[in-house]
């Protein structure tokens, strides 16, 4: 083995990122890396790359012993990584990025004609074709990250770690990167490679492990897996075994008038034209793993992303949603998964995070007064049950799950009819979760439509009466009726193209 | 051939010198002479080689603000000295260079070391240095040596009856070595890289601090020099002298077409912004009458145009990417 990694651990104040986990790397392979948020994937790299020290365990590079303490010093002993944002300086020429540190000198000064030379010895093999002279930044971002791999490969040599290389690629891009990964991988390197891609897995690596928890789950030939069973792996859920669903009563909302459609939604590089029809009073779930597009389909639908291509339109015609302004102002809400900088303004008061929104559609000449502000906030104290001493509290001092209240709060004030809810209980204790849910429940009642994103498929399961499923930026398959059950969404997320998925 | 979008801004640069030369020679056709052009090298000497030490602060994403008051200091300094102790001034020259070369390393590790806008930093030392020239005097002292007799009256005289004195030469230098030193040291590649981006610089191995003291002794050094220059320029010491040259240094550096961002520019550019503003003076002189303030007015159409081109620039190249 090439590297060796035994029961390595590592803890952040309040988590285990890492329990005692195993890994082995040969030489001449791909080894995929698997697991969702929070598995632990990136505090391994981070431990292998010198970021991060470990507190326990033991890591072997060609049977030594070894413990980077910077990335410098890994690169030294051989550990070379490529992040999906390239680590290389845009304002530099490729040259400069390739030779950065080892330029070629004669009389103590750079030889230009020595550094283009080097610099084009190190791309050879890499199929590039690029004038090394030209800035870095000049080139797409594909072209940089090869660059990125050739001085990775250059100045270390043994382990080649990929993270997410391949997030902001199109398909011949990816291409491209595989075949100069496969060449490496001929040329006896042992390369690691994260991705949340299970396509690319399959059609790149040859053995893969599976964390889950900071644990490892296992490690298997890539060969003798299939999609259903490392999607089990990685969410810690065998399919035989899937939580049986609530009751549903979803021919109600079947029935019930579409009040808004959108057609052909998409932009190139971020989610795969879709259309998706909303009905009146119903929860629209949407899953599928991390990196598959989710937030990115919610963002173009609430103009935080323009859409290249698409319409939207409701009984009265089309609807205008290509910036967030115009989407609040045809009554859209959007509540987004990062709260605490997408959602709230934590030195403002829990009244001033609800008005907001409101003001905003008025427009700052007309202050809504401050006594309507007063009765409002109240209001959905009273609502919502905000645990907060009184209105003025600054809301970042409330516990995470009262802050997602006082963002549901700002857009039901607005009295949407069409609320997106990006990971609503991320981050929130069970007792809030149930909170949260019912919430969901007694505003869809009253004629609300949601559309719901979480990665929790239990919750979604519960919440929602269709859930449409999303692979790789694509949405693939919507599950109705008897079909919303989270073995059906697992089941979904694995098959390797939609119609398989249909037929399954 | 094709060239390298790199040299599009230095072009540009050039391009706006050679027309501007052309538009002045047009309505005063002995603008291109030697005398001329001997004076525009000696009345921008200091400027120019103030600009070339700014040049690489900004590249490397930074500002200095102290290098106005640093060129009054070394006046002061150069004339107390000569008059109150037997110094030679080659010797005073030489304290001096060590003294400012120090103020600004000394810049260099407080905004390193205590993670310091330079912009706050800098603006401390020009507020420093302005009151130390006033300690040592707060009139003007007049240098009378016979050795900057000489200094003063070194010069070639070119055909055509221009003198190319010693300190239009010395900014040559000046400029000669600081493109050297950006752009074919290590130490050069590494104020880019920092220029780029500090986070992925030190990835690459970049030594932050010890790069960003360098960057600003360089430019303390280049002010000291500046400051020489300009005591042999004038004469004299005097504490209230070059107030506001930093920015217009600044502004030189800018329409030499290095992005104020940092990480993209040639030091020559410099030269070329400097020597562009100086044939703006010269042209309102030759008018007689315009007034002076037409010059600020142009420089600062000019800077407005720089920073357009760079933005527009900046799209096109995001753009393809």
């Amino acid at each position: 083995m090439l590297l060796t990694i035994r029961s390595l651990s590592k803890s952040f104040p309040g988590t285990r990122a890492l329990d005692a986990v195993d890994f082995d790397l040969a030489a001449g392979e791909v080894h995929a890396l698997l697991g969702e948020n929070g598995a632990g994937k990136s505090t391994l790299i981070k431990c292998l790359t010198g970021a991060y020290s470990r507190d326990a365990g033991e890591i072997r590079l060609d049977g030594a012993p070894v413990s980077p303490a910077s990335t410098s010093e890994a690169q030294e002993l051989g550990i070379g990584t490529v992040y999906q944002e390239v680590n290389l300086l845009p304002n530099l020429t490729v040259a400069q990025n390739l030779t950065f540190g080892r330029e070629p000198r004669r009389f103590g000064l750079i030889d230009g004609r020595a550094q283009a030379d080097m610099a084009r010895e190190m791309l050879r093999g890499y199929g590039l074709d690029i004038d090394v002279t030209r800035d870095l930044g000049s080139y797409s971002v594909a072209v940089q990250q090869v660059v990125a791999i050739a001085r990775a490969v250059a100045l270390s040599g043994k382990v080649l770690i990929l993270d997410e290389p391949t997030a902001s690629l199109d398909a011949a891009e990816v291409r491209m990167l595989f075949d100069v990964v496969r060449d490496l991988r001929d040329r006896g390197l042992g390369i690691v490679f994260v991705s949340h891609f299970l396509d690319q897995v399959f059609e790149l690596c040859d053995r893969l492990t599976v964390l889950r928890n900071g644990q490892k789950i296992t490690t298997e030939r890539v060969a003798d897996l299939d999609r259903v069973k490392l999607i089990g792996h990685m969410l810690g859920r065998e399919l035989d075994d899937a939580i049986e669903t609530a009751e549903h009563s979803p021919a109600a909302a079947q029935e019930a008038p579409e009040i808004l459609r959108f057609e052909g939604i998409g932009r190139a590089g971020v989610v795969a034209p879709f259309d998706l029809s909303v009905r009146r009073g119903e929860v629209i779930g949407l899953a599928g793993l991390l990196g598959s597009g989710r937030t990115e389909s919610a963002e173009l639908l609430f103009g935080v992303r323009t859409a290249q291509t698409g319409t939207a339109r409701d009984a009265d015609g089309p609807v205008a949603h290509a910036t967030p302004r115009e989407a609040v102002r045809a009554g859209f809400g959007f509540a987004p998964e990062d709260r605490k900088t997408d959602g709230i303004v934590a030195d403002l008061s829990v009244r001033e995070n609800i008005i907001l929104a409101m003001q905003a559609r008025r427009g700052w000449t007309r202050p809504i007064p401050r006594a309507e502000q007063a009765r409002l906030a109240d209001e959905y104290i009273a609502k919502l049950d905000i645990r907060t001493s009184d209105a003025e509290k600054p809301i970042g001092e409330l516990s995470g799950g009262n802050q997602q209240k006082v963002v549901l709060a700002r857009w039901l004030a607005m009295n949407p009819r069409f609320l997106i809810l990006d990971e609503p209980t991320r981050g929130i204790d069970v007792g809030a979760h149930a909170e949260i849910l019912r919430l969901i429940r007694d505003m869809t009642d009253a004629g609300m439509s949601m559309l719901v994103i979480s990665s929790e498929f239990d919750e979604l399961v519960a919440a929602a009466d269709r859930i449409v499923v999303l692979r790789d930026r694509r949405h693939t398959r919507e599950l109705t009726g008897a079909e919303v059950a989270t073995d059906e969404i697992v089941r979904a997320i694995a098959a390797a193209d939609p119609r398989e998925a249909a037929a399954s | 051939m094709t060239v390298n979008p790199r040299l599009y801004p230095l072009l540009a640069t050039i391009g706006i010198f050679v027309v501007a030369y052309i538009v002045c020679w047009l309505q005063f056709p002995y603008m291109l002479s030697t005398r001329v052009a001997g004076n525009l090298l000696t009345d921008n000497a200091y400027l120019g080689i103030v600009a070339v030490g700014m040049t690489l602060v900004i590249l490397s994403g930074g500002i200095d603000l102290s290098v106005g008051s640093v060129i009054a200091f070394s006046g002061v300094f150069i004339a107390v000295m000569l008059r109150d102790t037997g110094l030679h001034p080659l010797l005073v020259f030489a304290l001096l260079l060590a003294v400012t070369t120090a103020f600004g390393a000394a810049m260099g590790a407080v905004i390193h070391g205590l993670a310091m806008p330079a912009f706050i930093v800098t603006l401390a030392g020009m507020f420093l240095a302005r009151g130390a020239s006033y300690m040592l005097t707060i009139e003007s002292v007049p240098i009378a040596h016979p050795f900057y007799d000489l200094l003063k009256d070194a010069y070639w005289l070119m055909p055509g009856k221009g003198r190319l004195t010693l300190i239009g030469v010395l900014m040559l230098v000046a400029v000669a070595a600081g493109a050297l030193i950006a752009h074919r040291t290590r130490f050069g590649a590494q104020v880019f890289a920092i220029g780029g981006g500090e986070q992925t610089a030190r990835l690459m191995g970049v030594r932050v601090g010890a790069t960003t003291v360098g960057i600003y002794a360089f430019s303390g050094f280049m002010a000291g020099l500046s400051g020489i220059v300009f005591s042999i320029y004038t004469g004299s010491g005097y504490p209230l002298a070059t107030v506001g040259t930093e920015l217009t240094a600044i502004a030189a550096v800018v329409i030499g077409g290095t992005l104020l961002t940092g990480g993209a520019g040639y030091v020559v550019g410099t030269l070329f912004g400097v020597l562009t503003m100086g044939l703006i003076q010269t042209y309102i002189v030759f008018d007689g009458t315009l007034s002076s303030w037409w010059t600020k007015i142009v420089i600062g159409v000019l800077l407005l145009l720089f920073i357009l081109l760079q933005r527009g620039l900046l799209r096109v190249t995001a753009l393809r990417a």
